[in-house]
């Protein structure tokens, strides 16, 4: 990749005739990552440019430094009038411009989510969202683009997103722990609680050691509760938030965790339909700790509603029905949908066998790979002896 | 009513006439007839064993019981340490003929302490010949020496010290069982197993007596790991050479109870009938503990109320066992689960009123059982129920899982799950490439 000191030669090179331009520009185009890249100590350079001799150089250094530069001072000047929302569309439109491709995370779409996030326009920030990222530059806007996004995701109650994007934050490569992934980390917890009723205390074996050491050691209060949590007793969990209560608070993360103890009703709820076929409400209410069977009623309705549970409820008797999940999977729309994993699959599955190419032919990488595999015996890796071993 | 008969049949809970017999050994453990049994220090720990517990359970004329023989016991060797804890354990509770005996303690002390400077002496002598057949020897009786004195851990040193001495496998072979031994009796099973290991890959073919002995001592090293799968392997194929040449530390009767409890609890159908049932070589350990026959056999034909019974009879006698006496309980529940599962497993729907009767227990209790049973799915590795209860006509119904539902819920998870992983591994690739650019830039 070229530098900012090769470009500003080609720059000052290739100003003269209209051939050379042609060269110029397409050089230019391929170095719009770079200018993006590094908007800041962009500005000693343009003093080296004479805007008369240097005119399409100095334009395309103007505008990349000036864009950005311009949609971070917009925004803080947003927030400082307290209007978050008003600078949600100009930023959306900057963040579509400004991106090389889809695929590319720029330094505007933390702004934009934090804009988002402030404005409370969830949905908004949901259509960004939605792209995948595969290209980063500063891991800095990578994890605040997950920190913002999970929070945007949590506030659409869409927490299996949520999830995945707070769990990059986490297991992201780090050399030492940083602010954003501790409070993503606790996010990170409380979500999985709510998600899946349980939290395994176990990174992933690819998780930084850095975030390894440190992270559970930061945040005590979030790794009891999930422990307290993985007992399945209510009782115990309430108590034990009740107690914590200001720590949780202080993190404005008390409604998540009551969210986590809603979850848990649900949970129990749910265990009971793999165990019983009828089940009466009041047996039900014993079991996950309700105080009375029309409260019962009243989670098994809600949850029958959001389709978390299949089940008829007989008020005659008081008894609830739990029934088998009705998709037989022989529907035309579930055959698409199918389709279209298979298809979002194998394009990610390019894209796999590209980027490994990709690095395969890396320079820097072969390098390093060489100089480990000196390590290995030659028999490790080769079957045929080498000739000069005999 | 008829028809219902042959419901039944498959329970067990009939009282059918030729079902009819009596259900022995829930009377109390004949002390005389178990130690005798054993023989050298196991025989006294057994004893003291029993004796606690009974203490604990305030049976005094069985803690007494064994008292006196362990008292008479000790007085026949020479662990005055071991003699002096149970003289404070009788507290003169069986008049003055078991008191303190100090005349026999100070004699057998002094004793002790001349040959051990003998002992001493001797190996010295040895050592500065650079003799190694008598260095080997030398410590060979110092390990006999500490043994007999109760210095178990001395003991252990000096026999494994005879290792580098060692010419002939035999030797190796003495050398591992003594080792084997004196573990056992210190309770360090991790011992044991490494030099069971030791001793079955000498070079020289070992005799079926000692082959059956290393068996034991594997078999109550995975019992005591709580293995009970290898346990029961390892005591299956104890051979009829083992007879009572190995009882300082197990008797056949044991290896009968421990290989059967243990088999019933983790073993299948196909093996249990293959390799318990059918086995002729087993066969003859089982005769000698009836108990423990009729009860795999009532659980092999589905008498699950007869086994029950026999199991729940032998309870409190194998409490009072040395080795098992921690895994009675696991053991139990699970035969237990395991012949809830199998009762219900030909069955489309089973009606708990049925299955509570065959089971001795009332609705409500079978119904948490099966609920526990159902729940923890995953991790029956044996048999899973996969049942669901209908809790208002009490009525257990199987469920059979739509294969091919399963198969499209699974396929699209892991789908879901694979395009996470990829997509988090691509931005991690990415943030590591970008580290690596920045580090190299610095």
């Amino acid at each position: 990749m070229a530098t900012v000191e090769s470009l500003l030669a080609q720059i000052q090179g290739l100003s003269s005739s209209a051939g050379d331009l042609g060269l110029l520009l397409t050089h230019l185009k391929q170095a719009d990552e770079l200018l993006h890249n590094e908007s800041t100590p962009l500005l000693p350079f343009l003093e080296q440019l004479d805007p008369t001799l240097h005119s399409l150089g100095y334009l395309y250094i103007l505008v990349s430094l000036a864009v950005i530069a311009v949609c971070k001072r917009f925004k803080d000047h947003v927030l400082m009038l307290e209007a978050p929302m008003r600078g949600v569309a100009p930023l959306l439109e900057a963040v579509k411009k400004i991106r090389s491709s889809s695929e590319h995370l720029s330094t505007l779409h933390p702004d934009f989510l934090q804009l988002c996030l402030l404005a409370k326009c969830y949905k908004t920030g949901l259509s960004i969202l939605e792209d995948n990222i595969f290209e980063v530059d500063q891991p800095r806007d990578f994890f605040l683009y997950c920190y913002y996004g999970g929070m945007i995701c949590i506030g659409q109650k869409r927490f299996k997103k949520a999830l995945e994007l707070l769990h990059n934050v986490v297991t992201a490569p780090m050399s030492s722990i940083n602010a954003i992934a501790v409070e993503a980390f606790k996010k990170y917890i409380l979500v999985s609680l709510i998600h899946s009723g349980q939290f395994s205390t176990n990174l992933p074996k690819y998780t930084s050691s850095a975030a390894q050491r440190n992270l559970k050691t930061l945040c005590p209060p979030y790794v009891e509760l999930a422990n307290t949590c993985s007992s399945g007793k209510i009782s115990e969990l309430e108590t034990y938030i009740q107690t914590n209560r200001e720590k949780f608070d202080s993190d404005n993360n008390l409604g998540l965790v009551k969210q986590v103890v809603s979850s848990m009703y649900k949970k129990n709820i749910q265990r009971l339909t793999q165990t019983y076929l009828t089940l009466s409400l009041q047996d039900i209410a014993n079991t996950v700790q309700l105080s009375s069977p029309k409260e019962a009623e009243m989670h098994v309705l809600q949850m029958i509603q959001d389709g978390e549970i299949y089940a008829t409820i007989n008020q005659k008797d008081g008894m609830v029905r739990f029934l088998e999940d009705p998709e037989q999977y022989k529907t035309c729309e579930m055959i698409e949908c199918i389709d279209s994993s298979i298809q979002r699959i194998m394009t990610l599955s390019k894209k796999l066998t590209a980027m490994d190419e990709h690095i395969s032919c890396d320079p820097l990488y072969l390098a390093k790979a060489g100089r480990e595999r000196q390590r290995f015996d030659f028999d490790d890796f080769d079957p045929v002896p080498q000739k000069f071993n005999i | 009513m008829e028809p219902d008969d042959e419901i039944y049949a498959n329970g067990g809970a009939d009282s059918s006439e030729n079902r009819s017999r009596p259900i022995i050994s829930s009377e109390q453990l004949d002390i005389e007839a178990y130690a005798g049994l054993y023989s050298g220090r196991t025989k006294i720990t057994r004893l003291l064993f029993i004796a606690d517990r009974c203490g604990q359970n305030n049976n005094t004329a069985m803690q007494m019981e064994a008292l006196r023989m362990a008292y008479e016991e000790i007085k026949k060797g020479e662990n005055t340490q071991l003699f002096r804890d149970v003289v404070q354990k009788i507290d003169g509770r069986l008049g003055n003929n078991y008191g303190m005996d100090s005349v026999w303690c100070e004699m057998v002390d002094r004793r002790a302490d001349q040959r051990k400077e003998k002992l001493e002496n001797e190996l010295n002598a040895y050592r500065t010949n650079l003799i190694k057949e008598s260095i080997r020897m030398g410590y060979n009786d110092f390990g006999d020496y500490y043994y007999a004195h109760g210095a178990l851990a001395d003991a252990f040193k000096s026999y494994v010290r005879t290792r580098d001495y060692c010419t002939t496998s035999k030797h190796v072979i003495h050398m591992c069982m003594s080792a084997i031994l004196v573990s056992i009796e210190m309770g360090q099973f991790t011992h044991v197993t490494s030099y069971v290991s030791k001793a079955e890959q000498t070079a020289e073919a070992l005799d079926p007596s000692t082959v059956s002995k290393l068996r034991c001592a594997a078999g109550l090293a995975h019992l005591e790991a709580k293995k009970y799968k290898l346990a029961a392997r390892k005591f299956l194929e104890v051979g009829p050479e083992l007879g009572n040449s190995y009882n300082e530390v197990i008797a056949p009767q044991d290896v009968a109870t421990y290989g059967g409890l243990c088999a019933l609890a983790s073993f299948d159908r196909t093996e249990l009938k293959n390799k318990v049932i059918d086995n002729l070589n087993f066969r003859n350990f089982l005769e000698l503990v009836p108990e423990v026959r009729e009860l795999i056999h009532d659980f092999y034909s589905s008498h699950y109320a007869s086994c029950l019974d026999y199991l729940g009879n032998l309870k409190a006698n194998l409490m009072l066992d040395i080795h098992l006496h921690d895994h009675v309980q696991p053991l139990y529940d699970q035969i237990r689960n395991k012949a809830l599962i199998q009762y219900t497993h030909p069955f489309v729907s089973v009606d708990l009123h049925m299955m509570a009767n065959a089971f001795k227990t009332t609705i409500a209790g079978l119904e948490k059982e099966l609920e526990a049973l159902i729940t923890d799915n995953q991790i029956q590795i044996i048999m899973p129920l996969q049942a669901r209860i209908d809790s208002h006509n009490k009525i257990l119904y199987a469920r059979h899982a739509d294969q091919r539902n399963a198969t499209f819920q699974r396929v699209l998870q892991t789908g879901r799950e694979f395009d996470r992983d990829v997509r988090a591994m691509l931005l991690r690739a990415n943030l590591v490439k970008h580290e690596y650019k920045a580090s190299r830039k610095l």
